[in-house]
């Protein structure tokens, strides 16, 4: 890496995508405001925010938003703590990250479809329950799509946990856990509370950000809330999907102040964490030093296994329970089982996917080695020229995670159009590092700055200069961390659904857009299929950010985390 | 043709960075009047099709159009698929918005109602084209006036019929021995069996199509239906509506706190036994269903009484399209007897022809009479009368007030 | 003649703030041992003299080492080595490869084997080459850790409390080894500490920082 570019990155990055964030933030800040000259919109006007004030929805698809969001984000960290703090470096830890790689790579919406199969009243557990006591028709139980949204908050849960998992994994290893617990143990505190009181406060702001995206991501979910998610009314950014899909063009610019609402809601989710993560501190700044060595210790461990393996499970059977209806002929309930079995559904579409498996996966690697080249390029220049005030700017890299994609799009489309790079291959690989960049900056940030800075001042003062530094000490020793920020990175690239179509313009069809428009026939058999093989291609990136630092260090137990 | 140079504006913030100049060039487009020139000019082009991509049989039938063209006129087609038109209307807008007057991405839309009167307002639509279609003469639109007006607005050559679509509804023989065949018995039959029909959520194309579908029935005079809402007495005309759905939403699946989100999810619910009625805007939705494995094929097909709503689908060229002869060249196959009797087979499409058996040679129409019947397929006599569908601006103020009375508030 | 480590005039502010002020000179062989309470500046002298300063410390002054002046030089080019608390084994690496890391690049091949084994002969370590980092004990640590530094060809050396993490018993041995190397290949010392008997046992003049 040269020393001028370096130093350049985060200049180079911002400039790189300070174009595409604009364009995106104009194509939904201007219809907000009336402004939509290809629809006739031409004069500065709040009428977009008076008509969805008018919509009478609003107030409890606001409140639902907020409340499905804020809860998501609550319970998967809570379960990634307790999680962490009573099974770190257990057997039963190392299988749960076992699991991890495929858990996180099963798309939202199929981990969604799964769910619903698993526990709506016609579902697979209720079949369970239907065939010893005779059941001829499904109870008529509100679970899935109920009105408080529990489902919806479920399904998103069961995915942002293993995320979390992922990221205090990575964050983990620089804080040394092993021997700050065996102290606080040795001190007479239970496993959980010693955890609680000397790991915590110093993982938390580690894995800060990621918290954030999981918090952003969930109140601006459109797939998993269409599945899960309650309709009368649906929670806010599905409502904006809907107007934004509305035949009626004029909806569009409802749809943008709607948008802009969503980007509010979202920046309050925020502050309000943030509020409550000073809230919390404060109060734990007592608890931490009160002394008490924790009761319910036995209790909170099994609790966090057992709603871990819950939430494991609950991916993995409805994903098994998709694998089964891509094998399935008719299967009508209270059948356990398909009447029969057939593979027509992967001889029709299976063949159709594996075609597209290697482009897919060509611009996830390409996209998500350009985001973590930048990325790395920018904590590297932190690193050496201290550019941390510089780098402040960087938060507008997150904007494309705030701002619901829906509404971004257009903007972004039609700044393609513009610079005629649009429907080509390079401006697919370019819209995909916008939306990429944010994930592999903020899994990899964390890291790269945990990693104690002595290293690099030993290898300097042993004679050797920030470019071997670089590449033969700080990238070497955060090869785990760096591959897993690549492999969050390309599985982000493959699943992008409407970057890809609209700024492919159709002419660079993947895997995802192919498997979405099939899927949109709602049948199962077809779910089926285009899930497992979605899941594939985004566990080959995982399955390598695994399997790259197990070879690598086998030898070296200092590389191993926990 | 000659079109006026169109003045072109950017989102706010574009504007400021870029200036764009217009392609002032006039373009010598085709003229489907000549049509050799177009078929000529058509050689060598590639057609980008967007499409609805979540039907398997519209797939294959569109990929066969694909071997068809390239034989036959050398023609390329790519089907983009589509989760959603909506994605291909707002790419013409973000190009119209971006002031790409040519060489636009999408050719051809399969496109009907509300999607096409939006474009065809705003100026995103190529044409008039349709009528001089070679094939267009095997069409009679005076007997059939869908095929002239889609949801009432005049399609004025801007859009091009390929298949008619009807309301039908289904229901498995095997639990249920006899359907209820108009909406009031609909309303009653509810009320003995709870939680056993429901319709998608309006503003779903499908469920608005219910709600239209009860509107006529229930209204005092279908009549002021067909002119502009707010021609009529709008409380007046749908107060029998709302008043029939306040009895009837408490007896739906989930009591009406929930609705399926659209067609596909409705026939899996009543696979799943947690429905017993389902409907489509396809006469061969149930054999169609029942040749995928999604129903058994104890499933049968029936209408309403005195007629239900029907239309056509079409398809359009965007005004910016890129290969318009080619596009006309695949919307006159498509009108073609040879297209037509394969999209009318129910081991196809099964969508009704738009062609008039009159205008056909006895040849051609012989096709038509070798086509099977599917299983759950209702004959053109059982399918009765077809209703016109109200003008589209009853639709709109329908949505808004369900969403009002059952769609925001519970 | 300007051997040894010289600090001319140094001082140093803190976003305006003065900090510290050091003239002094260490002669070949010598250990200046610097004390003082945290937060008096310790850590930001070694920062200054290996050239890692972070921004927003303003230096003034010189300092040479053997005559040159290395107070605008990349850290890499100072050729001052540094050993600090915590050994700071590179982890991916073997023992023989942390050695390698330090030995100059002009050393290749056999040679290159050859001078890594005599190192590991030369602390007691013999055969430890393909050994993991990890699996060493605290004491076998420090030794590595203090022979990468010297492969390093360093000409002053920089020790951050480098005893305090080890046990009574192998403190003695350690300090001992360090001062010994460092007097026998001529190099000045300069040893920041808390420990009054690391000082002792330097030997050297003392001065109080803060």
């Amino acid at each position: 890496m040269a020393l001028s570019l370096t130093r350049a990155a985060p200049a180079l990055t911002l400039l790189a995508l300070l174009g595409p964030v604009a364009a995106g933030l104009a194509g939904t800040l201007a219809p907000a405001f009336g402004l939509m000259p290809a629809l006739g919109g031409s004069e500065i006007s709040l009428a977009p925010f008076r008509d969805l004030l008018d919509w009478p929805g609003l107030p409890r698809a606001v409140t639902l938003s907020l409340f499905t969001g804020l809860a998501a984000t609550f319970l998967s960290l809570a379960l990634t703590l307790l999680i962490c703090a009573g099974w770190q470096g257990t057997r039963a830890f190392a299988a749960l990250e076992r699991v991890l790689s495929p858990l996180l790579s099963v798309p939202h919406a199929a981990a969604a479809f799964g769910l619903a199969f698993l526990i709506a009243p016609s579902g697979w557990i209720a079949r369970l329950i239907a065939l010893p006591l005779d059941w001829e028709r499904p109870p008529d139980l509100l679970i899935v799509q109920d009105p408080w949204g529990l489902s919806l908050i479920a399904g998103l849960v069961v995915k942002e946990m293993p995320f979390l998992l992922l990221m205090s994994l990575a964050a983990l290893p620089a804080l040394r856990p092993a021997q700050s617990l065996a102290t606080a143990q040795a001190l007479g505190y239970g496993r959980v509370t010693a955890w609680a009181k000397v790991i915590l406060p110093r993982l938390y702001p580690q894995i800060r950000l990621p918290v954030y995206a999981v918090l952003a991501f969930s109140i601006s979910v459109v797939d998993v809330a269409m599945i899960l998610g309650p309709g009368t009314p649906p929670p806010l950014a599905v409502q904006v999907l809907k107007w934004m899909n509305d035949p009626d063009l004029a909806m569009r610019f409802r749809a943008a102040a709607g948008a802009l609402l969503l980007l509010a809601l979202t920046v309050t989710a925020l502050l309000l964490w943030r509020a409550g993560e000073g809230l919390s501190a404060r109060l734990a700044s007592r608890w931490l030093v009160a002394g008490g060595r924790g009761r319910a210790d036995r209790a909170l461990r099994r609790t966090g296994l057992g709603l871990g393996a819950l939430s494991a499970a609950l991916v993995l059977l409805g994903l098994a329970g998709l694998a089964v209806w891509s094998l399935a002929g008719l299967w009508r309930f209270p059948d356990l089982m398909p009447q029969g079995w057939t593979m027509r559904s992967w001889m029709r579409h299976g063949t159709e996917l594996l075609a597209l498996f290697g482009r897919t996966l060509l611009i996830a690697a390409t996209a998500s080695g350009l985001a973590m080249m930048l990325t790395t390029a920018c904590l590297e220049a932190e690193q050496r020229y201290g550019l941390r005030p510089g780098t402040r700017a960087l938060w507008l890299l997150y904007l494309p995670l705030l701002v619901p994609q829906i509404a971004f799009l257009p903007g972004l489309q039609v700044a393609a159009l513009l610079t005629g790079i649009d429907g080509t291959f390079g401006a697919v690989i370019a819209v995909h590092v916008v939306f990429v960049l944010p994930y592999a900056f903020l899994s990899l940030s964390d890291p790269y700055r945990a990693l104690d800075p002595r290293y690099a001042i030993v290898a300097q003062a042993l004679g050797k200069g920030q470019s071997a530094t670089f590449w033969r000490i700080r990238l070497p020793m955060l090869l785990r961390p760096w591959l897993t920020a690549a492999a969050v990175s390309a599985a982000v690239s493959v699943g992008q659904y409407l970057p890809t179509l609209l700024i492919g313009g159709g002419r660079v069809p993947t895997l995802t857009t192919e498997a979405l428009a099939l899927a949109s026939g709602g049948d199962r058999r077809v779910i089926g299929v285009t899930a497992l093989a979605q899941t594939a291609a985004a566990f080959l990136p995982f399955a390598l950010a695994l399997l790259i630092p197990a070879l690598a260090w086998r030898n070296r137990r200092g590389m191993r985390h926990g | 043709m000659i079109r006026r140079p169109m003045r072109n504006w950017l989102p706010l913030g574009l504007a400021a960075a870029l200036s764009v100049t217009t392609p002032t060039l006039a373009f010598a487009e085709a003229d489907p009047a000549d049509w050799d020139a177009v078929t000529a000019e058509a050689r060598g082009q590639i057609v980008y099709w967007n499409a609805w991509g979540g039907a398997e049989n519209v797939n294959a039938f569109i990929g066969w159009i694909g071997d068809l063209a390239q034989d036959e006129y050398g023609v390329t087609l790519e089907h983009v698929k589509l989760s959603d038109t909506a994605e291909a209307v707002s790419r013409v807008l973000a190009e119209k918005s971006a002031g790409k007057d040519a060489g636009g991405a999408i050719d051809l839309i399969w496109i009907n109602g509300e999607n096409f009167a939006a474009m065809k307002r705003q100026g995103l639509l190529f044409g008039p084209w349709s009528e001089d279609l070679p094939n267009w003469r095997l069409t009679d639109p005076e007997a059939n006036a869908a095929l002239t007006a889609d949801f009432t607005v005049p399609t004025e050559g801007l859009e091009s019929p390929w298949g008619m679509a009807q309301l039908v509804f289904y229901f498995d023989t095997a639990r249920l021995p006899e359907p209820p065949r108009s909406m009031a018995a609909l309303a009653g039959w509810a009320a003995a069996n709870p939680g056993r029909f429901t319709y998608p959520q309006p503003p779903d194309f499908l469920g608005s199509t219910f709600l239209k579908q009860a509107l006529i029935e229930l209204t005092p005079d279908p009549e002021v239906l067909s002119a502009p809402v707010d021609e009529a007495d709008y409380a007046a005309a749908t107060a029998p509506l709302w008043d029939w759905l306040d009895a009837l939403t408490p007896n739906l699946w989930r009591q009406g706190r929930a609705y399926p989100q659209n067609a596909q999810r409705m026939i899996q619910l009543v696979a799943d036994n947690e429905i017993d009625i389902g409907f489509e805007f396809n006469p061969n939705a149930a054999s169609n269903a029942i040749a995928n494995f999604q129903l058994p094929d104890s499933v049968r097909s029936f209408v309403l009484e005195g007629g239900s709503l029907g239309n056509a689908s079409f398809v359009a060229i965007p005004y910016n399209a890129n290969a318009k002869a080619a596009a006309m060249v695949i919307a006159n196959l498509l009108l073609s007897p040879e297209a037509q009797a394969r999209m009318a087979s129910p081991d196809e499409l099964g969508f009704g022809t738009v062609l008039a058996m009159d205008r056909l040679s006895d040849d051609q129409v012989r096709i038509f009479d070798e086509i099977p019947v599917g299983i759950a397929t209702l004959t053109p006599e059982e399918l009765g009368p077809t209703l016109p569908e109200p003008h589209p601006s009853w639709m709109e103020r329908l949505e808004e007030d369900w969403t009002a009375r059952y769609g925001a508030a519970r | 003649m300007a051997e040894g480590l010289r600090f001319d005039e140094l001082r140093i502010a803190h976003r305006g703030a003065p900090m510290l002020t050091l003239d002094a000179r260490v002669a070949p062989g010598e250990v200046l041992t610097v004390m003082g309470p945290s937060g008096s500046g310790k850590s930001t002298l070694l920062s200054a003299i290996i050239g890692t300063l972070a921004p927003g410390f303003a230096l003034t002054g010189r300092i040479t080492l053997d005559g040159t002046e290395i107070t605008r030089l990349p850290p890499e080019r100072r050729r001052v080595g540094i050993l600090f608390q915590d050994e700071l084994l590179f982890p991916h690496l073997s023992v023989g490869g942390n050695l390698g890391f330090a030995l100059p690049a002009r050393l290749r091949g056999r040679a290159r084997r050859e001078r890594i084994d005599a190192a590991l002969r030369d602390i007691g370590l013999e055969g430890f080459a393909p050994r993991d980092p990890a699996t060493l004990s605290g004491g076998q640590k420090a030794r590595i850790a203090l022979m990468r530094m010297l492969l390093a060809e360093p000409r002053a050396l920089l020790l951050d409390e480098p005893f305090s993490r080890l046990d009574a018993a192998r403190r003695g041995q350690i300090r001992a080894l360090v001062f010994e190397r460092a007097r026998a290949q001529g190099l000045p010392v300069l040893l920041v500490t808390h420990d009054p008997e690391d000082a002792e046992a330097a030997g050297g003049r003392v001065i109080t920082l803060g």
